[in-house]
């Protein structure tokens, strides 16, 4: 077993990283995620060999993956938590529920998705939100995660999280606008 | 009447669950007088075509490996955890 674990992880090691890394965007955390998968699978007896090993092995990285999220997203203290009136409560909008700074037009070329530059701000723009508003986004914005699984799994209400999900993307908006139009 | 405010939560809602005919109603003539929520809207959905992009070419890019350092701990992990 231990032998071929070590073929897995020459064949398959780059491949489960760059799966990790595609999710959890995190370098030191997709690592470990690789590595508890690797270390799972040699206690695991269900590799069968029914399956190709990559494909168990993902299986079991996905696990691993929401588990990590789970994680993250947990470390977030209740105080930290948001209520409907966080949501009116914020630096966007005037007393009359006006835009103070109206949205620009972003005017995308056609390839602007795949420019560097672009991908870049985002990346960054995502680095900057608060690690309790962070944890949420990746997990529902990033992993596609059902909204209802979200809650239920982290025991927050719906309220708690659409107010963290909008004031994340609110966040994140205003940042590619002064970063990436330089406004 | 929606104001920009509520326009803007219910625009990040429907991201998340789909919304009453109500709901979609109210968005659906608020957009259609507001250039500026309609550009919000958009912005938000480029955002999230954005994210799926980046991910889908992390997976895909063959430059990035897992590195040896690491390699290396997990292969004595893996050592150590047969012994």
């Amino acid at each position: 077993m231990s032998n071929n674990m070590h073929d897995w992880l020459n064949q398959h090691g780059d491949f489960l990283y760059r799966f990790a890394l595609a999710r959890l965007r995190d370098p030191h955390l997709a690592e470990d995620v690789v590595q508890e998968t690797f270390l799972a699978a040699i206690k695991s007896p269900s590799f069968s060999g029914d399956s190709a090993p990559r494909t168990w092995l993902t299986g079991i990285l996905k696990h691993k993956i929401i588990d990590m999220m789970r994680k993250n997203v947990r470390e977030i203290a209740a105080s930290d938590l948001m209520s409907e009136q966080d949501a009116n409560m914020d630096e966007f909008f005037d007393d009359a529920g006006r835009w103070i700074e109206k949205p620009m037009d972003w005017d995308m070329p056609e390839n602007a998705l795949e420019q560097k530059q672009f991908l870049g701000v985002l990346q960054n723009c995502m680095d900057k939100l608060p690690a309790k508003l962070s944890a949420l986004f990746m997990m529902r914005d990033v992993h596609e995660t059902d909204n209802e699984e979200i809650c239920k799994e982290l025991n927050i209400t719906k309220t708690n999280a659409w107010v963290m999900l909008y004031r994340a993307r609110m966040g994140i908006r205003k940042c590619l606008e002064i970063n990436w139009l330089g406004a | 009447m929606l104001d920009c405010r509520q326009a803007s939560q219910l625009i990040s809602k429907s991201l998340d669950r789909r919304l009453s005919w109500r709901e979609r109603l109210e968005i659906r003539f608020h957009l259609f007088i507001c250039k500026y929520c309609k550009r919000f809207s958009q912005q938000l959905t480029t955002m999230c075509t954005a994210i799926n992009r980046m991910s889908q070419s992390i997976e895909h890019n063959q430059d990035i490996q897992l590195p040896s350092e690491t390699k290396n701990r997990i292969a004595n992990a893996i050592e150590s955890t047969v012994d």
